[in-house]
């Protein structure tokens, strides 16, 4: 584990925020197996250091943009259970009052310009955003989450030559897992992630994105250098989703063995390996770790069976938040 | 009152609500020192400088797409597209970005963008710089879609495109950028959604939009000598759209006849047909007629691209014939 300069209430806030992603995605993942979720949605199991140690570097009014596998990084940014699950669910409370969904989950409050169906869509958002910033003076930073299989979207590509041109505070965060949907990486990129970015003289590293402490150190530099005008950056997180490419993914041998995942699951989970580290350093005991993932189980339990009870929205709704500015768009 | 361009009402637009508000930034290839093919901005860097006059790379999707997120986060760009037809390089962050996030978001996130971009055929431009291609952006939800016929309504549209909170495709016709009309040294905004009636007539309503308006003036000349008077109505927004004015202009001319130069079918004439078919029938003593640019590439020759835009002459040769109870089919 790299170390990073914390106190312990940090460390364990960290900790529990990875327990909080875990713990969504297990109900997530229950409520589609039951039959009580409308549509599919994508597992972030397996790849919560990532969300949590870039996160936790920035601050609330800090912009993200997500991806379609992106509850870990709404968690991680500080959203609420409840009104995720009730976005989840389609319910009135949800974040997006149910308009969204799993795919374009969004707060505002907390500075998630949203989820992403579109692979690769948001890269113009996020580095738009940091345009912004640039201009408003504000001294904020916007990270862009994608996965590997965006890094083949030529959006990229175009948004990169901007921000390097600019020097805007922008960090693009590609999460390496491997896989994009069915298919290896080494299938569908030619050459190195780093050397992509690095075209365009933009510095980038490659971290493991197990160790959430390490990408938590670089994160917080970088976001410490985008805040002086050093930006943007680029960081690959090699990482591994433990769940199918979507919760209806089940039979995979075909493109994934099941001891490639029963391996990464027992010698690199991020949560087991950081709880360890935890204990060695003194900081919690094996009884602290096991209260704070039985709170955290409880917590997103609650919020499951709040999400359920919750209403739908009214019918009424369907035509409200199409345009700014009219209550119902197609009574005028 | 004076009399200015197009070209230099968009200017001055832009300009007015820069010096407005601060949030208020352009960008887009060629804006800055070159002032567009176009010279449309031209100056503009001179006063607003490089920050908020911005040049971009050749990355027509990277920066709509910036525009977007921009607009997300607190400034409000207006995003220069060179050419309408470049549109379909950009759909994805027009369509499924911009015109959803304020819906997908219920309500939380806007995005006050203006994309400024231009149609029409006959530049001798051929078929990728010459397509009319609203009817695609006005088909999506989200979006809204301006399309001013004169320097007055270039101006008074493209000013509240800027202070809406939601995403604004303004087309102008780039053959019009030198058309000078009466435009006030005062400040004025043109609302959304509130045809203008051009011309008052009895016996048939003409509908057009953008340089088309001109179309049916002159084609309301040609009917005037034959006897027939014509109504001419601009919509000036297709989205929203005034289908009230429109409808009752129908109603009591009893015809009608929509000119609009986006391809004739699965159309924006098609759309507007529709409505007055279906909400001023039992009014009607004809069928409402569309003309719209030929359902073919624009071809480069001056001899086929002629052919394919709507005229004064053919629309005035069919409300003609409507007028005297004459069956006809639309062009
Ligand atoms: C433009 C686009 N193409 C294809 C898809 C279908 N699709 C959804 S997720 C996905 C794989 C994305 O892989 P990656 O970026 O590595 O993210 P991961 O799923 O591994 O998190 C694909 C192909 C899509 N949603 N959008
Ligand atoms: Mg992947």
């Amino acid at each position: 584990m790299a170390e990073a300069k914390h106190n312990s209430d940090d460390y364990l806030r960290m900790y529990r925020q990875m327990v909080r992603i875990r713990a969504f995605e297990d109900q997530a993942n229950q409520l589609y197996l039951s039959a009580k979720m409308p549509g599919l949605t994508h597992m972030y199991s397996g790849q919560e250091a990532v969300a949590v140690g870039i996160c936790e570097a920035l601050t609330p009014q800090d912009h993200i943009t997500s991806t379609h596998r992106g509850h870990g990084h709404c968690v991680a940014k500080g959203a609420d259970f409840k009104a995720m699950f009730c976005e989840l669910l389609g319910k009135e409370e949800g974040y997006c009052r149910g308009k969204g969904g799993s795919m374009h989950i969004a707060d505002q409050s907390n500075g998630n310009l949203g989820a992403n169906a579109i692979v690769g869509g948001s890269m113009g958002i996020a580095t738009g955003a940091a345009l912004s910033h640039k201009m408003l003076g504000d001294g904020q930073v916007t990270v862009c989450f994608f996965g590997d299989g965006a890094t083949a979207q030529g959006l990229w590509y175009e948004v990169m030559n901007m921000a390097a041109l600019w020097g805007l505070p922008v960090i693009y965060a590609c999460e390496n897992n491997g896989y994009s949907e069915y298919t290896k990486t080494e299938e569908i990129a030619a050459g190195s992630m780093t050397a992509r970015a690095e075209a365009f003289g933009i510095e980038a590293h490659s971290i493991d994105g197990q160790d959430v402490l390490a990408v938590n150190k670089l994160s917080a530099e970088l976001v410490a250098r985008c805040r002086k005008g050093e930006g943007p950056f680029f960081i690959e997180l090699k990482t591994y989703r433990y769940h199918g490419h979507h919760v209806g993914d089940i039979n995979r041998d075909y493109y994934r063995s099941k001891d490639e995942e029963a391996e990464w699951k027992t010698t690199r989970d991020p949560i087991t390996g950081f709880g360890k580290w935890l204990q060695s350093e003194g900081i919690v005991s094996a009884d602290d770790l096991v209260a704070i993932n039985d709170a955290v189980k409880q917590d997103a339990e609650a919020a499951v069976q709040y999400a359920l009870d919750a209403a739908y929205p009214d019918g009424s709704e369907v035509d409200m938040h199409v345009y700014a500015g009219t209550r119902h768009a197609l009574s005028a | 009152m004076r009399q200015i361009t197009l070209g230099k009402a968009v200017n001055e637009a832009i300009a007015e609500e820069m010096r407005r508000d601060d949030r208020v930034f352009l960008m887009g290839e060629d804006v800055a020192e070159a002032g567009t093919p176009f010279k449309i901005t031209a100056g503009l860097v001179e006063e607003f400088g490089t920050g908020r006059v911005i040049d971009t790379p050749i990355s027509e999707p990277g920066f709509v797409g910036m525009g977007v997120g921009a607009a997300m986060t607190g400034t409000r760009p207006i995003v220069d597209l060179m050419f309408g037809d470049f549109l379909f390089l950009v759909m994805d962050q027009l369509c499924n970005q911009a015109a959803k996030t304020h819906y997908m978001s219920g309500g939380k996130l806007t995005v006050p963008m203006v994309l400024r971009t231009n149609l029409g055929a006959t530049r001798r431009s051929a078929a990728q710089h010459s397509q009319s291609l609203h009817a695609l952006v006005a088909h999506i939800p989200g979006l809204k879609v301006a399309l001013p016929s004169s320097a007055y309504e270039a101006k008074g549209l493209l000013k509240t495109a800027i202070r809406d909170d939601n995403p604004v495709v303004i087309f102008e016709d780039k053959l019009m950028y030198n058309d000078k009309a009466e435009v006030p040294e005062e400040e004025y905004l043109i609302p959304f959604g509130e045809a203008a009636v051009l011309r008052k007539g009895r016996d048939i309503t003409l509908v057009g939009t953008s340089s088309m308006v001109q179309v049916c003036l002159k084609a309301a000349d040609l009917l005037e000598k034959q006897g027939i008077s014509a109504e001419v109505i601009d919509p000036r927004t297709i989205v929203p759209l005034d289908e009230a004015t429109i409808v009752e202009s129908a109603k009591k001319t009893s015809r009608a006849i929509v000119v609009d130069e986006g391809h004739q079918s699965y159309g924006v004439s098609a759309e507007i047909a529709a409505r007055i078919a279906e909400k001023a029938f039992y009014h009607l003593d004809a069928p409402v007629l569309r003309f719209g640019a030929m359902d073919v590439p624009v071809p480069f020759s001056p001899a086929l691209e002629d052919l394919t835009v709507p005229t004064p002459e053919k629309v005035a040769e069919a409300a003609a014939k409507i007028c005297r109870g004459e069956l006809v089919h639309a062009a």
